[in-house]
């Protein structure tokens, strides 16, 4: 036999251990009554309490999205006695052969289905459903389910907002345990990135149902219940008025608008267009193919996911950087007889006074100018050659933000593109390239991709004389946090004290009247002291694209904006005006100058834009 | 040469009773997989699309596993084999951190395509034939400090690095390997020592200082009872003693509740009534701000130098001069586990800690899964509801119903009884093992049947305990009952080697 004691111990043990496991299964299972549903198989049944989305707000209050009640009719197949289905039909307001398929469905699917409750039709308004409730005893195993869905009290950022939909299988598998058929979650925009905050969490309200399969009593009177948890309300940057005009601005044109506040980097405003109405989004199933089909994709949004040539706007960072690396004093001049020559070539100008020192260049837009800026710091002895100051100069333009995601909360943003001394190696060959090879990039034209947020980036970089903050659409509110990265200020290498050399030749531009050969005098509201920088970028296919951005006032400014409109013509034309009634619209409440207002709200530039169909 | 004798037969030398039972257990796990999922998951019991028809998958390839190591390794090779396969299996628990898919939080499966492997279910294995390996030598007495640091670290390396891959519930169930040791000859004190530790480290965070004081207090008052004469008499004192610890608590907040007015008086008349309460309930109000936890103390520490004394003058003077140690080590160790955290720790430690304790699983934070999981099992009564009628389990609230929570599924639908037949079958298990290990001549396989055995126990108590709430819920599947082919093919191997290693010896002796 086995004599060694420390085993005779350890089966001791074992059998002790044996013994807390079936006294507390016999204590659970026998003797308590607490987990007992009397023996008649009995069992609970769980009502799931949904709890209300989160609000989103604008920056003032106002409410951009709420909550309205539509119900969803529930049906529990097993419990279906005949009925009259013309009547149901009528009621509910329905093709009654809708229902012969769905009662054909669950008799196919009645295995699967069991006793579960299933849904027969959603958000049905609740004026129909009064007229059900009223007769619903006739109809026994339906039954009406209150459901909160989302409301849009203004049409004021239908792309930013993004859209609430039914949870299919593949989302339900990526979250798992977050989401069960028949819940809503955000797909897209604010909606989507805040879903966490927004959602909630769902509560239930325990019922015992019999052998019968019928409801007796709320279980141990509800003291096993859970309260459904409202979601968090989200606080936004937009400005609502503000949105909702640079929406109708940019009405029948394609392109963008982006207002930022300078000293925060919120978004006051950021339209795309054409854009999707909130109307669509509210009953996104109904209009789905519609937008997707619509050759002008409103879908996309423009302000974070379109690279464009930034134009003439860029001469602002060239001059900057200029000035930064010794190359460029504001009192020099250069000569321009309508542009600058290189080889047999030249690259052209508009007619005006020459030569002209930094401020008058950036006032004039001069493109001669600036070629002289950049070839200047290209071509530095500093540097051993010239793919040494171009990557010198990237690291630059790089520090303005450009060139790269800016990291703001829209997580579909793009970074744009910026040339590389190994890009241009790749195409022309290692020492294949000079100076004029790459000119273009003077002038924002050529390698140099940028998008809409990146521009008005720009702007308020400039308006704060040397720094930004990430721009971003979210604020911190009771429960929702925000990144740190968005209180921090992003100083770009160019010195703040170079900055107030070209912003003053913004303010001319803007405010030197016409005639003077200032290119945005048409921005100018008197009083306003508004700084701005025209642009026009060409554009292969068709017209140039037609830019402008701008900050004001010229001290101590509170909005900076980006106006980029495509196929539009030149900066002056349409992005300008638009920019400045934005700007009037902002800071007094009130636009004045209705003639331009009226010019920009009645014209439609649709027919210019080139689309794939 | 004539015909030598080549061994009894296969028939004679394998533990029947043992695969037969190994069987027995497969099969009671797959038809109540089928039960866990049957109403979630359309398909046959033996459809692959269904978790049921893939544990059979699962099942049959354990079965070749298990026909290979009984029949074309040679048992012999285990032994040498066991320092490479340790450090291969090392290799893999790290890789996992870099390289492994995150599965709920944590950080230790492998994918390969449709398949994933968790090492930390191999690390069993290698780190049992290691181990015994070790401690088959015969230098090794478990007396020496280098002989406890080898040994420490044969069970501590994987049991860290699975720790740091957020499986508390794989590491915890490298503390069994103490069983091992005990046998091998670590003194009893360790194994008390250590379990009491962990015991009380659980209890302060999960239930309250207090709870794991007093679950000290009656641990030590009944092993002491039973080792004393009269020990019949000294069990009934003790249990007396444990029930007025166990009540203290509530009798006390109403004797102070009956001394403090309530804050509803001073509602009544706030103008007259504020100074004079505050007058009247001054001299009583220090009474709110003791704790139970402190009289408790107080009371015990009062009698400690009686005990001393006692202790001093009867028999077995230094089991009762351990105890008190004990219990000083115990307290000091609750108050210091609360302080560090409740106040050292950063909430975001504190939160990390409490996941992997399994605290904080649920939003609610009313222990919602013990919940649906006792629920279920106790809604199962003496005989169950009868197989596929189990009701808790169809609308799917009882999380991870057909792996860690598949002891529900046994509880619910077969009742007490059930769940006595399935520990039944583990305690025979591990006690079948336990003899054959305790028979064999080779040192090796005696260890190697303890290591089983104690992996087989820690993942049975720790698992079902999860269920019926006297664990905290830190997932680990129920060996050969869970579904999941990386646990059972793991414990397909671990078990298979010991019927191997116990057929060698029973062949030629």
């Amino acid at each position: 036999m086995i004599e060694n004691n420390r085993y005779r111990r350890l089966i001791i043990g074992l059998g002790v251990a044996a013994a807390i496991l079936l006294a507390k299964l016999f204590s659970v299972q026998i003797l308590n009554n607490k987990y007992k549903i009397d023996a008649s198989n009995n069992s609970m049944v769980y009502d799931i309490i949904y709890p209300t989305r989160g609000i989103i707000y604008d920056r003032n209050g106002e409410i951009l999205v709420g909550n309205k009640v539509a119900y969803d009719i529930l049906v529990t197949p097993r419990k279906i006695q005949p009925f009259d289905t013309l009547l149901l039909a009528d009621v509910l307001d329905i093709d009654p052969q809708f229902i012969i398929d769905k009662m054909a469905e669950y008799r196919q699917q009645r295995k699967k289905i069991g006793f579960q409750t299933v849904s027969f039709l959603k958000q049905i308004p609740p004026e129909t459903y009064m007229k059900f409730a009223e007769i619903e005893y006739k109809f026994p195993g339906f039954k009406g389910q209150d459901r909160s869905i989302r409301d849009y009290p203004i049409n004021a950022g239908g792309n930013l907002l993004g859209y609430v939909s039914e949870v299919d299988q593949a989302f339900i598998k990526q979250h798992p345990g977050d989401y069960r058929s028949g819940d809503y979650a955000g797909k897209t925009g604010i909606e989507a990135a805040r879903e966490e905050e927004l959602r909630g969490t769902k509560g239930y309200h325990i019922y015992l149902r019999n052998s019968h399969n019928q409801i007796e009593a709320p279980y141990k009177d509800g003291e096993m219940d859970k309260e459904a948890i409202p979601g968090h309300d989200i606080v936004t940057t937009i400005d609502a008025k503000l949105q909702q005009y640079g929406q109708r601005l940019m009405n029948n044109k394609v392109g963008s608008i982006v207002a930022i506040e300078p000293e925060t980097g919120e978004i006051l405003a950021m339209v795309s267009s054409p854009g999707i109405d909130v109307s669509m989004l509210a009953d996104i199933g109904k209009h789905y193919k519609e937008i997707s089909r619509n050759p002008y994709k409103p879908m996309f949004n423009r302000a974070v996911q379109a690279s464009y040539p930034p134009g003439s706007v860029f001469k602002l960072v060239n001059g900057l950087i200029g000035l930064q690396e010794g190359t460029l004093r504001p009192e020099m001049k250069y000569p321009c007889s309508r542009g600058f020559p290189y080889g047999n070539k030249k690259l052209g100008c508009h007619a005006h006074p020459s030569p002209i020192d930094l401020e008058t260049a950036v006032m004039m837009s001069c493109n001669a100018y600036f070629c002289y800026a950049l070839r200047n710091v290209l071509e530095n002895r500093k540097y051993s050659d010239i793919s040494q100051a171009l990557d010198k100069w990237n690291e630059y333009v790089q520090s303005f933000g450009f060139g790269h995601k800016l990291g703001s909360d829209f997580p579909a943003e793009l970074g744009g593109t910026l040339p590389t001394s190994k890009y241009y190696n790749r195409i022309y060959g290692k020492g294949g390239w000079k100076f004029t090879t790459i000119l273009s990039i003077s002038i924002g034209q050529g390698e140099v991709g940028v998008t809409p947020l990146q521009i008005a980036n720009l702007a308020a970089t400039v308006a704060n004389r040397g720094y930004y903050i990430i721009p971003h659409i979210i604020k911190a509110s009771d429960g929702v946090e925000i990144e740190n990265k968005y209180y921090e200020k992003h100083y770009t290498m160019v010195d703040p004290e170079q900055f107030n050399k070209v912003t003053h030749g913004m303010w001319r531009a803007v405010n030197s009247g016409f005639g003077s050969g200032g290119t945005a005098s048409i921005a100018a509201v008197p009083g306003l002291n508004i700084c701005g920088k025209t642009g026009t970028a060409q554009n292969p296919h068709g017209a140039d694209n037609s830019v402008f951005i701008c900050f004001a006032p010229e001290n101590n400014p509170k909005i900076a904006i980006a106006a980029y409109v495509e196929n539009a013509g030149f900066g002056a034309t349409w992005a300008a005006p638009i920019a400045s009634l934005m700007v009037e619209q902002y800071l007094t409440g009130d636009v004045k100058r209705k003639d331009l207002e009226k010019r920009v709200l009645d014209g439609d530039l649709m027919s210019r834009v080139k689309v794939k169909k | 040469m004539d015909r030598t004798f080549h061994g009894r037969s296969i028939k004679q030398s394998i533990d029947w009773k043992l695969i037969i039972c190994y069987l027995i257990l497969l099969l009671i796990g797959w038809v109540n997989i089928y039960a866990a999922i049957h109403s979630s998951e359309t398909g046959g019991m033996f459809s692959y699309d269904t978790r049921s028809g893939k544990q059979l998958v699962w099942i049959a390839t354990a079965l070749v596993i298990a026909s290979i190591i009984l029949f074309v390794f040679s048992p012999r090779i285990w032994e040498g084999a066991s320092i490479p396969i340790y450090l291969g299996v090392v290799v893999l628990l790290v890789a996992v951190i870099f390289l492994g898919i995150e599965v709920k939080g944590s950080r230790s499966w492998f994918e390969f395509g449709p398949v994933r492997f968790q090492p930390a279910e191999v690390s069993k294995i290698s780190t049992s034939l290691l181990l015994s390996m070790v401690l088959s030598n015969s230098n090794m007495k478990m007396k020496k400090l280098k002989d406890y640091l080898i040994v420490g670290l044969i069970i501590g390396l994987p049991m860290l690095i699975i720790l740091a891959e957020s499986e508390t519930g794989s590491a915890l169930v490298y503390v069994g390997f103490l069983f091992v040791l005990y046998r091998q000859g670590l003194s009893g004190w360790w194994l008390g020592a250590i379990g009491m530790a962990i015991l009380l480290f659980i209890l302060t965070l999960t239930a309250s200082p207090y709870t794991a004081t007093a679950v000290l207090v009656s641990i030590l008052l009944i092993v002491n009872s039973l080792y004393g004469r009269n020990w019949v008499k000294w069990v009934l004192i003790s249990l007396g003693i444990i029930l007025l610890v166990a009540l203290m608590p509530s009798v006390w907040h109403r004797i102070v509740g009956s001394f403090i007015p309530g804050v509803s008086v001073l509602d009544h008349n706030p103008d007259v009534t504020v100074l004079q309460t505050i007058k009247d309930g001054a001299r009583f109000f220090f009474l709110s701000k003791i704790k139970p936890l402190y009289i408790l103390l107080a009371v015990a520490i009062g009698f400690t130098p009686y005990l001393i004394i006692k202790a001093l003058r009867g028999r077995r003077t230094t089991f009762k001069m351990l105890s008190i140690i004990g219990f000083f080590a115990g307290v000091i160790m609750v108050f210091s586990t609360d302080f560090l955290f409740n106040d050292v720790l950063q909430p975001h430690q504190r939160k990390r800690i409490e996941v992997l304790l399994g605290l904080k699983e649920d939003p609610a934070g009313v222990g919602y899964n013990v919940n649906q999981s006792l629920i279920a099992i106790g809604s199962g009564g003496v005989v169950g509801k009868g197989y596929l009628n189990g009701t808790q389990t169809t609308f799917g609230f009882v999380p991870e119903q057909a792996t860690d929570f598949i002891f529900c599924t046994v509880g619910e639908e077969w009742g007490f009884l059930g769940c006595a037949v399935v520990i039944g079958l583990y305690i025979f298990m591990i006690m079948r093992i336990l003899h054959d290990a305790e028979r064999s001549r080779e040192a090796f396989t005696r260890i190697y049947g303890y290591c089983v055995a104690s992996c087989v126990f820690m993942h049975l108590f720790i698992n079902i305990g999860m269920t019926i709430g006297i664990m905290p819920v830190i997932g680990i599947p129920l060996p050969l009952l869970s579904y999941g082919g990386s646990s059972l093919w793991a414990f397909t191997v671990l078990i298979f080697i010991f019927i191997a290693l116990d057929r060698e010896e029973k062949k030629y002796f």
